[in-house]
Parts: structure tokens; sequence; C-alpha cells
């Protein structure tokens, strides 16, 4: 029963060394860390506790794309792509204009011939990829038509939420592009469900630059201002950055953001002031130099999110593929649109619907309370458990310390993140872990008392606390194992910490002080027992 | 050598007494618990609620209270609840959901923002929009939901059906006075109070289990002691672990309490009570219910029986 076999004992104290192995390197200071990190071979596993937002401070940020923004990016797309096919077919039968109510878009065709002329290619629409909606599964588009000749095509839940993913999938990469030119480390972008973004970019303290860049669309349009006497029909009233009123704008793009290569923040030349300077690709740059050929003299407007930014006067031809974009700019400002149009525009609006934003005095603050809190709850349990058991109070903290210790390797090893709630978890399993101890302590005294030998004694108490520590710590379990599931950020720090004091409690508490308890026993041959 | 002990060795108590008094405090508590929730409700945080939440330090002296509360009005944001906590130095700025959707929300920070900043270091700032808190909410009560299906299924498979609904009753009876507790203190209600009650299931039935355990060994070892004599027997047998455990759980909850920094003493209170009430439910509501369900179809004389405390020699015979 108390045997031992010499591989067990060696291979329960090799886990524990590794484990104390593991933890080491988060003693070191960062910077000593990374200077040792360096010299390390790669197959070492040497590394520090990830610590949570809450511990090392930074911000967490959840972007939701804005569904009536791709909604009316949709229906756009859609009345430009009907308008298109309508002349392309040569119909002369519109009656009225085109209408865009919520997800649908209307307008009458009073000829049926003329309908059933543009009919499929309207249906086209929603197969191929010519209005850029999937088509894999539902239908993207519901297309419907009355006796009177109206058209009605609608965006279908299906079609919404395809693009939709499909944002989320090309604003990651913007907005990695984004958060990386402000230079931070390591920062986490991810998906979160199929309309969400999650953001969280560790030190970060001021985050409302942060948050300027990932409010913002960047759409980037160069635009003619309208002529006076112009056609309401094809212009729009664009509100202006730098001044009040509005603008009237033609609502053909000439050329577009995405055209841009490179832009670079910079200062004006003559007067000095902040600029952001850019460079078009080739199709850009043609399409630009044709466009300023076209229209010397008249006012160019610079179009970003549907503001105008500015609206120079086109001096002569710009055919070099580069610009420059003024608009009585801070420094900070150009340097902020120079990075957006760098990164690219998202391809839908996205808001902040839930930001977590820990300065790094509170989060060290934190760790310290942690800690501190650690350590007395330590201290207090230990000599707890000497002043009860004896010797076997002193196997019950050996076994303490190493469920601590494997608490955290596992940590490190998993790469999982500490939080302060993840704190409390282990250092409530610090209470907890005695429990297995405590159960196993009492039915070896009870044993004991009845009439026992020392080794059934031991023996007995072993045994039948099993099963009942198994069953206790499996109840905690089934708690972590949902808190893991449900929760997201601290909490389940909390939920992974838990769940890990509870494994490693089963492995210390039982096995390794049975083993302890059995060397003791060979040791010193007692005829009675300590407890 | 000197051995410190909380619990006596050989103490042969007869819990089964104190039903009679147990009980009516017990439902009169649950009840009391219900109706708290009921009419007052749990103070919900932000996470739950909605709203923006900011804690800041004075960057001299002390939090200048009145004027922080007056921030709601200057700015038009409605009631600011604003807490100071850490020798007045630090405060919480809680400004309630704002109508108009996310983008207000992040209007609200930088309005507040402006105001403060002179004065106060901006610690931490948490905001959260009508949906993501609509999610929690759901989140949170699926949790509480799913980690009682959980409790009643790991009950059914493990014990026979007597004993499980003891189990349920003890549990349930935590979970009531855990909410209670939370809405008569009305400490903040938040995602770590989920947290917190989920724990306090999972440790109430691993009280009830240790208990229950003993209580079906013992019943199977003397088929003929009354059932009110069988489970005193049982607890005076566990009752030293279950103090004692209880006692280490506590100290480190204790710790938490007054070390582990106000970010988590809603979380830490609340778990002690979680220890304390699923100690006391483990004793003195849980196995009292086998009395009146009687878990091996013994004749009406387990119910008639005096407790007249273990018998001296019964624990002597080895069990197998």
């Amino acid at each position: 029963m108390f045997r031992f076999a010499r591989w067990k004992i060696t291979s329960i104290v090799a886990m524990s060394l590794a484990a104390f192995l593991i933890i080491m390197p988060s003693f070191l200071s960062k910077a000593t860390f990374d200077q040792v990190k360096a010299k390390m071979p790669r197959w070492i596993p040497f590394e520090q506790v990830v610590l949570g937002l809450d511990l090392q401070g930074g911000a967490h940020i959840l972007l939701e794309v804005d569904q009536n923004d791709v909604i009316k990016t949709l229906t756009g797309n859609l009345r430009d792509d009907a308008r298109r096919i309508v002349r392309e077919e040569n119909v002369r039968s519109l009656a009225g204009g085109y209408g865009v109510q919520g997800r649908t878009v209307q307008f009458r065709i009073a000829d049926a011939n003329d309908r059933n002329k543009i009919m499929p290619k309207l249906r086209q629409l929603g197969t191929s990829g010519v209005s850029a909606l999937g088509a894999v599964g539902a239908p993207p588009l519901e297309i419907s038509t009355t006796e009177d000749g109206l058209i009605r095509m609608s965006v279908t839940d299906a079609g919404l939420a395809d693009k939709t993913r499909r944002a989320v999938d090309q604003g990651i990469e913007v907005i990695r592009r984004r958060v990386d030119a402000l230079g931070t480390t390591e920062p986490n972008i991810q998906r979160q469900g199929n309309d969400r973004v999650l953001v969280q970019v560790p030190g970060l303290q001021d985050t409302s630059r942060l948050k300027e860049l990932l409010g913002t669309t960047a759409k980037l349009e160069f635009r003619l201002v309208a002529d006076p006497g112009f056609n309401p029909a094809d212009v729009d009233m664009l509100p202006q950055t730098d001044q009040p009123g509005a603008l009237p704008v033609e609502k053909q793009v000439m050329v577009q953001g995405e055209d841009l290569t490179d832009s670079q923040p910079g200062f004006d030349q003559r007067t000095s002031e902040p600029v952001v300077n850019f460079k078009f690709n080739i199709r850009g740059g043609q399409r630009f130099g044709e466009v300023t050929a076209a229209n010397v003299g008249k006012p160019f407007a610079i179009v970003l999110d549907n503001k105008v930014i500015s609206a120079p006067r086109i001096l002569g031809p710009i055919t070099g593929g580069s610009g420059q974009i003024s608009g009585r700019f801070t420094v900070e400002q150009a340097n902020n649109l120079s990075i957006l149009l760098r990164a690219g525009a998202l391809p839908a609006k996205m808001n902040i619907v839930e930001e977590r934003t820990v300065g790094p005095g509170l989060g060290q603050d934190s760790i310290e309370a942690g800690k501190l809190a650690a350590y007395v709850a330590g201290v207090l349990v230990v000599c707890y458990m000497l002043t009860t058991y004896g010797v076997f109070g002193v196997f019950a903290n050996v076994a303490l310390g190493i469920h601590v210790a494997m608490i955290f390797a596992a940590l490190i090893l998993l790469q999982a993140t500490l939080t302060l709630p993840g704190i409390a978890g282990i250092v409530l399993t610090i209470g907890m872990a005695v429990d297995s101890n405590v159960l196993i302590y009492e039915r070896i005294r009870e044993e004991s008392r009845s009439g026992r030998t020392v080794i059934s004694a031991l023996d007995a108490g072993f045994t039948r606390a099993f099963a009942t520590i198994v069953d206790s710590q499996s109840t905690m379990m089934v708690a972590a194992v949902i808190l893991y599931f449900l929760g997201s950020g601290p909490v389940r720090g909390f939920a992974v910490s838990l769940g890990l004091g509870i494994l490693t409690t089963i492995v210390t508490a039982v096995t390794m002080t049975r083993m302890m308890i059995a060397l003791w026993y060979r040791w010193r041959k007692p005829t009675t027992l300590p407890i | 050598m000197l051995r410190f002990r909380l619990a006596p060795d050989n103490v042969k108590f007869g819990f089964m007494r104190f039903r009679r008094v147990s009980y009516p405090f017990s439902a009169i508590l649950s009840v009391v618990s219900v109706v708290l929730f009921l009419t007052v409700g749990l103070n919900f945080g932000i996470d739950f609620s909605g709203g923006t939440l900011f804690e800041v330090r004075a960057k001299q002296g002390q939090a200048d209270l009145t004027a922080l509360r007056a921030i709601g009005d200057k700015l038009g944001l409605g009631e600011v609840e604003v807490q100071a906590f850490g020798g007045g130095v630090d405060a919480t700025l809680r400004v309630r959901l704002q109508p108009g959707g996310d983008g207000a929300q992040q209007a609200v920070v930088e309005k507040v923002r402006a105001v403060i900043v002179n004065d106060y270091e901006v610690r931490r700032v948490e905001v959260v929009g009508p949906r993501v808190s609509g999610e929690l909410v759901q989140s949170g009560t699926l949790g509480v939901v799913l980690s009682i299906v959980a409790v009643l299924t790991y009950l059914w498979f493990r014990y026979e059906w007597p004993l499980a609904v003891a189990a349920v009753i003890a549990t349930m009876h935590d979970l009531l006075l855990t909410v209670g507790f939370f809405a008569t203190t009305q400490l903040e209600f938040n995602l770590t109070s989920i947290a917190a009650i989920l724990t306090i299931v999972g440790l109430s039935l691993n009280e009830t289990v240790v208990v229950l355990d003993r209580i079906r060994e013992i019943m199977r070892k003397y088929k003929k002691a009354p059932m009110a004599e069988i489970i005193d027997l049982s607890i005076n047998a566990v009752l030293s672990r279950t103090i004692m455990t209880s006692t280490t759980t506590l100290i480190a909850l204790l710790a938490l309490v007054f070390f582990g920094g106000h970010v988590i003493r809603s979380f830490s209170l609340a778990m002690m009570w979680g220890v304390i009430v699923a100690m006391y439910s483990s004793i003195f509501i849980c196995s009292p219910v086998l009395i009146y369900l009687n878990p091996r179809s013994v004749d009406g004389e387990a119910e008639a029986a005096p407790p007249k405390g273990a018998k001296p020699g019964a624990t002597a015979k080895p069990a197998v």
C-alpha cells in the first residue's frame, strides 16, 4: 500500500522541480527577463506569467460593425447596380426615381417587356459577385415584382450577415495596421462573434487617440465641387470640417482612398502648416492626372467620411502621382490622418460598444494587493496547519507550496492570462487546497481512534477520503467550467486559476502527501500517530 | 507537542434537535431574501445596467465628493453616483446609461474626462453599452441556470433521490441567501458577483457532499439505527473537517477582504458569506431533510426515536 515505485517518486519530485523552474523567470524584472530570454534556446519554456489588462494596465475595446451603415452601403450599391442595368439595357419606361427604404431598393418599370429584359440581370446580382454580395447558402437578395411594374429588391438577413462577416474580416486587418502605428507592444486584435472585433492594447495610457483611430471609417474620396446651377440629383451637400456651412459636391467619385499607396505627415513648404503627403498607385495616379488636367481652375473636394476636409482649387494638372492634403490640421491631426490613410478605410463604420481601460498605476496597485493577500493567506494557513497537525501539517504545507507553484507553472505553459479575480481564485485555492489534506488527516485520526494500527489507519484514511475528495473537487470543477465558458476577461481568469487549482490539488494533496507520509513512515517506523 | 484544535475530538452533539429552530429560521431568511430581491432589488453594476464608470485619484489632497457629484447636473448626465475609498483620496463615479445608444456612452467619457482631468488622475474607465450589458445579463443568468442544472444532474447520478433532494434543498437555500446578501448589503452586483455565486454553489455542494457521503456510509453500516442518530453520528464525524476547511477558506478570504484591494472586495465578502452559509446549511438544513424523507425505506421508527447521541463502541467496528 505504501510502497512507492522509485520511478513514481522520481517523477513526482521531477514534476515539482519543473514547476518551480518554470515559474522562476516570472520573478525577474522585465528588462532582465528580455536579456536572458534572448540568450535562451527556443525550446526551453522560458516565459513569464501573462498578466491580464486589469493587472498590467491597458485598453480593452470592443467594436461592433454598424448594421445600419452596412445596410446603407448594400442598398446604395444595389441602387447603383440597378441604375447601371437599366441604362445598359436601354430601358425607357422607368417611372419616377429609385427609392431606398430600409433594406429595400424599389423602382417602377411600367413596360412589361422592359421588365422581362432586365429581370434576369437583376436576379444575377443576387447570385454572382457583381454586387459584392456573397452567394453562399441562402440568397443574399430577394427580388419581387408587382403587376403594375414595381420592382422591389431587398437585402436578406443572410446577405446582411455575410457582408457583416466580411466587413469584420477586412476590418481586422485595417485595425491591426492602425493600432500598430501607435507603436504599442503586442496588441491583441481578434474577431468576436459575427459582427465584433476585440482590440486589446496592453500598457496604453491615453485611449482617446486609440479610440479616434478606431472610430473613424477613413473613407477618402476626391470629388469635384459642383458648378453653380447644378442638378440637385447629382450632388451631395456635405459639411466641412474647417468651416461651417455645407458644400455642394458631385456624387461621382473621381479617385478613391484605396488607390493610395502611402501617406506621411509633413509641413507645407510655404505656409509651414501641418499637411498630409500622399502617393497614388499607377491607376490612381493616372486618373488623378486626367481629372486635374480636365478641371484646371475648379475646386477639388477632399472628402473624408462624407465631410469635406478642404477643397483646394486645381492650379494645374497633377501628374506625378502624389499630392498633398491641407486642412488647417494640428500636428496630431495630420499624424492621425496619415495613419488612417496608410492603413486604409474600414469596410463599414464600427461603433465602440464596450470599453475597459485600466491605468498602469491601478494595475500595479492591484498586483501588490493581490500579492499581499496571497502572502497573508499563505502564512496564516501554513501556521494553522502546523499547529493543528504537527509533522503532518508540514507535509500538507509542502504540498500546498508545490500546489501554488504548479498553478503558476500551468498558467505559464498554457500562456493563460492571470487577472485580479484570477489571483483571488488562487488565494481561494490556498484555503481550499488543504481541504483534501484535512479530509485525509481527519479520516486517519478517526480510524486510528477506533483502534487501528498506524499503517492500517493511514491506509484507510487515504482510501476512504479519496472518493469524497474527488466528489468535492468535481463539484467545484463544474462551477469553474461553466464560468470559463460564460465569462470573459477577468472572470475567465478566475475560472482558469480555480480550475487549475482543483486539478493540481488532486496531484499534490493526494499523491504527493501520500508519498511524503509513506517515506516518513519507512524512515521513522512510528507506533503512534502524531496527529 | 501542543495542538490547537477548533473542534474537540469525540464530540457527540445532537445536531438534529436544532432542526426545529434552524428550519423556521432559514425559511424566514429565505423569504426575506426573496422579498428583498423583488422589492429592493440588487445594486447592479455597469456590467449589467450599462453606463460608464470612472475610478479617479485626487492629484492633491482628498477627492471632493460634492464637486464630483455636481458633474452630473453640470453636464446633464443625470445622477452621478460617487463613492470614496482608499482614505478619501480615491473615488469612483458611476454615470447611468445615457439615451442614444453606444455613441452617447462614448461622449460621456470625453465630457467627464475633460472636466476632471485637471484635478484627478483617471485610473480606470469602463464603458458598457446597452447591447453588451443586455448580453451580459443573459449570459450571467444562463450561467446561474446552467450551474443549477449541472448540480442537479450531478446529484441525480451520484445519490439516491432522498439524498439528492436534501442536497438540492441545501444548495438552493445557499443560493437564495447569497442573493439576499447582495440585496441587503447593496454591494455592487457585477460579473465577479456571478463568479462568486457559482463558486458558492460549488462550495455549498462540496460541504453537502462530504456530509452526505458520510451519512450514506454510516447508514449502510448500521442498518437498524434511527435516521436522526445516524445523521448526528455522521455530522459529528465530519465536524472537525468541516470546521478546519471552512476556517482555512475563511482565512484566505479574510486576507482578500483586507488586503486584496477594493476591486475584488465585494467578491470576497460574498464568498465569505457563502462559506459560512454553506457550512451552516450542510449541517442544519441538508441533513435533517433525510429524517423526513427517510432514504432507506425503514419504518416510522426513525422519525419517532429521540436523538440520543452515538453509541460509544459503534465506530470501532471496521467497515467492510
